[in-house]
């Protein structure tokens, strides 16, 4: 089909723009700067490609994965879940604190702390679909105070309770170290990289999220819900119980996001657990167009990026250029998005026009 | 054409664009000082034409020439400074504001940054005066009545020193009463040398009010006449290209078996009751007629049927179950239909593929879901039934719904609720905005449903459909039925005189 054809290819512009744009933008500050654009690429990619490069980026994106899957099940419905880190970190704690105090076989040990995490996020992220149901809080508003309680009460159980009694000159704050029944020992090791056996759950999380939105009765409800309030709750869905239960969703998939550092590298919640993977979610999800095989692409370039850029600091250019990268491939991929979707709708109404004027002369022809 | 030069003049005007009919080749000549009537079904392309007349829009091609000159207008501003002005369907009134503050709102007369109202004031009943239009400018817009309001929008055009009114469908939120009171206003105007295009498709008004009628179908300006020269069938006809249908039903199929009853039923919206003392019944295969004027209650009397507003009083009743606290969906399963209002707003799935639009309302029943799965298999396949059945013209199930016309889209919902075979359909205004053919079509569809079993609840502003339809017909005016009449021998005007109160009690 030739029409399909040239949507499919109005479609791939959206990326393809928004990484040329970044490339321009990068280089643009690059030479402002005083470094050779070309130069920074070139090591960025030859390092970047080397086998224990690409083993890390896969590590790297699958916590920005699991986030982008977390923020795009809440913007399916017009939900913003901006509590996605203060979920996470939260969940994270609580299920590495869990997962230290009991002893299990191990794929049940694992099993357990993935559940103490899930119910942490979806009971942390409850708090605001339930705030906005019966209070009329908006969720942007509770997410982002509920993120600094969350800080606020982690590091309050992590000081006071949770924390592993501290040997002599031991500076490190962290809970309990879990036994090695509740570690996922890696996939292979690339080049001396692990690469992280998380990564097969995240694979099949992003499947069911999939599943679960446009193959499920529930995910109509989400997205119809989502496109037209009024007529979700016309046809049947209770606008209150959906906004619940889909931060519930939200929330326990959030939960999984400290996980792949949980079991394969960190077996405790220490202060050094990343930060702002919540936030990187939104990007991602944003860049993913809210679908879980685009959000894979975007968190697998994300980490790439991530990765490639540790060799700038060898080359005496500030990693920090990369931000900026990052920046205008979210703002470009928003816009170039949005311009593609008015062409692709542009081209289907003229289609179907085009197709009602045919049939309606076929029906003029045959005589009623 | 004489020596004067005309009011307004349109050249071979044309605009495409796509999933519109468009203008093609569109001629109109306006009189100085005439009521022209622009006439046309709802798509026919009138709309189209004001706009670009309004300089909303741009044609592709063609002239428009005002009191003799070109006009080439790229926005709303240069059209009033040509002095056209445009009375919208939907009134633009902040209604906590009043007369005076609407009228000079966006051209306030201001004294270094102060606006001056004592000279607006003057103004406004000066203009008042001149053109025949009573109003008083300190009262406040939402104590107005639809008429009154409507002189309020007029009175803001000539304010601007518009001289050329569109009034685009004026008579559609009114009763007969308050026409009369628009038509007196009107030719008012004129002798005061106004010049007024009538954008309707009501043809009895405009044979009462026009002196020259233009008649648009499909695009294109079909003939121009004058109404000493024509019946309103032979209008209907220009309009139309075919014969008028009458929505009567035949025979009566109403049955003993009572399906919906509703008593005493009593909303409050906003510390005010919006429905009040509301008792009624539906029989199967009975259609329950409800008239009356925009915002008495209707909307509220749907959404507590739908489960969509509770009730502070009342009882409705499925057969023998007590629904008055059931939620919608539960309603839904239990064969309640919904045909709304407004199809954008509680419709559709806009940017949704037609299958999926299909199943709304549906979602957790057979055929379109099997359990916590989606079908879409049978969701397809209902679609293609609802399709063709009721003449839905689109490429296919998998377009979607913002790519269809209005009345398909209409056609696609009142499908989608007639096959899946409801005891009750709640049917607000279910042929608006579709062509004649069409509302035929869902016409003689209802009647089969009826002769089938269907209870049926019918709100609508068009009264001959409501007369035609219904086996019983009630009126409500503020939140209370205050009259039930006999759909076989009750005319328009007298449903008209209940409806604005004029009439009171004394049940038929």
């Amino acid at each position: 089909m030739n029409a399909r054809v040239k949507i499919a290819l109005l479609w791939l512009l959206v990326p393809v723009s928004a990484i040329v744009l970044a490339l321009a933008v990068s280089s643009l500050v690059l030479i402002i700067i005083g470094e050779n654009p070309l130069t920074a690429f070139r090591s960025m990619v030859s390092y970047g490609t080397q086998p224990n490069s690409l083993a890390s980026m896969v590590n790297r994106a699958v916590p920005l994965y699991v986030a982008g899957l977390a923020v795009a099940v809440g913007f399916k419905m017009n939900l913003f879940n901006i509590g996605v880190e203060g979920q996470y970190r939260l969940a994270a704690l609580l299920a590495a604190a869990a997962g230290a105090a009991v002893s299990l076989p191990a794929p049940l040990h694992v099993a357990f702390i993935m559940l103490v995490a899930m119910v942490v996020g979806a009971f942390w992220a409850g708090i605001a679909g339930v705030l906005r149901v019966k209070r009329g809080v908006h969720e942007v508003v509770s997410t982002i105070m509920l993120n600094f309680i969350a800080t606020g009460i982690g590091a309050y159980l992590l000081a006071n309770f949770l924390r592993k009694p501290r040997l002599p000159n031991e500076l490190i704050i962290q809970t309990r170290q879990i036994p090695p029944s509740g570690h996922l020992s890696p996939l292979t090791v690339v080049g001396g990289e692990d690469l992280r056996s998380f990564v097969l759950i995240a694979v099949v999380l992003g499947i069911a999220v999939y599943v679960l939105i446009w193959r499920t009765r529930f995910g109509y409800d989400l997205r119809a819900s989502g496109i037209n309030p009024e007529a979700a709750r016309a046809s049947g869905v209770d606008p209150g119980r959906m906004i619940v239960t889909t931060m519930l969703i939200s929330g326990a998939v959030a939960g999984l996001i400290g996980m792949t550092d949980l079991f394969g590298f960190f077996h405790a919640y220490t202060l050094d657990f990343p930060t702002g993977l919540g936030f990187d979610g939104i990007a991602v999800a944003l860049v993913g167009l809210n679908h879980p095989a685009g959000i894979a692409i975007a968190a697998l370039l994300f980490g790439w990026v991530d990765r490639a850029a540790q060799i700038l600091d060898l080359e005496g250019i500030p990693k920090e250029v990369i931000i900026i990268t990052k920046g205008v491939i979210i703002l470009s991929v928003v816009i170039a998005y949005e311009v593609v979707r008015r062409i692709v709708q542009a081209q289907e109404i003229k289609a179907a026009a085009e197709e009602t004027r045919k049939l309606e002369e076929k029906r003029e022809a045959v005589p009623a | 054409m004489d020596e004067r030069t005309s009011a307004v003049e349109l050249k071979g005007i044309t605009k495409t664009f796509p999933g519109v009919v468009a203008n093609d080749d569109i001629n109109l000549t306006v009189e100085p000082s005439e009521i022209h009537a622009v006439v046309g079904e709802n798509g026919a392309g009138k709309s189209t034409l004001m706009k670009i007349l309004y300089g909303m829009l741009r044609p592709d091609g063609g002239e428009i020439s005002v009191n003799g000159r070109v006009a080439h207008f790229r926005s709303p501003k240069d059209a009033i400074g040509a002095g056209i002005g445009m009375v919208h369907q939907h009134f633009m009134l902040a209604t906590n504001l009043t007369v005076l503050e609407n009228v000079v709102l966006g051209s306030e007369p201001a004294h270094a940054g102060v606006i001056d109202f004592d000279e607006a004031a003057d103004r406004i009943r000066e203009l008042s005066r001149t053109y025949g239009v009573p109003l008083d400018p300190e009262r406040l817009v939402e104590d107005l009545a639809v008429g009154e309001r409507q002189r309020v929008e007029i009175l803001k055009v000539l304010y601007r020193g518009a001289r050329i009114l569109i009034l685009d469908e004026p008579t559609a939120a009114l009763v007969p009463q308050e026409v009369e009171e628009l038509f007196r206003n009107l030719r008012e105007l004129r002798e005061r040398g106004v010049t007024i295009i009538f954008i309707s498709h009501k043809l009895d008004e405009v044979l009462a009010i026009a002196d020259s009628i233009t008649v648009i179908r499909d695009g294109h300006t079909v003939a121009t006449v004058k109404p000493q020269a024509v019946t309103a069938r032979q209008l209907a006809e220009l309009m139309v290209g075919s014969e008028l249908p009458t929505p009567e039903t035949r025979e009566s199929t109403v049955t003993d078996v009572v399906v919906l009853s509703v008593r005493d039923l009593g909303v409050r919206v906003a510390d005010r009751w919006a429905l009040r003392n509301v008792t009624f019944d539906i029989r199967r295969g009975e259609i329950v007629g409800i008239a009356g004027v925009e915002g008495n209650g209707q909307r509220e009397l749907v959404d507590a049927l739908m489960g969509l507003l509770s009730p502070q009083e009342g009882l409705i009743r499925l057969g023998d179950a007590d629904i008055t606290r059931w939620s919608p969906r539960k309603r839904r399963e239990a064969g309640i239909g919904y045909v709304p209002e407004d199809r954008h707003l509680r419709g559709l799935l806009l940017p949704s593929p037609l299958w999926e639009n299909s199943m709304l309302g549906y979602q957790t029943m057979v055929p379109f879901s099997s359990g916590p799965w989606v079908n879409k298999g049978g969701a397809h396949k209902r679609t293609d039934d609802v399709i063709h059945e009721y003449n839905v013209i689109t490429p296919g199930p998998d377009t979607s719904a913002l790519a269809l016309s209005g009345g398909n889209q209409q056609k696609l919902i009142v499908g989608r609720e007639m096959v899946a075979e409801p005891k009750v359909l709640i049917a607000a205004h279910p042929t608006r905005g579709i062509d004649v053919g069409a509302q035929a079509a869902v016409w003689e569809h209802i009647r089969r449903a009826r002769a089938a079993g269907l209870a049926l609840l019918l709100i609508s502003a068009d009264l001959e459909e409501l007369i035609g339809l219904s086996d019983t017909l009630h009126v409500i005016l503020r939140g209370t039925l205050v009259a039930k009449l006999d759909p076989a021998t009750v005319t328009p005007e007298v449903l008209g005189s209940y409806m604005t109160g004029a009439r009171e009690a004394a049940s038929a």
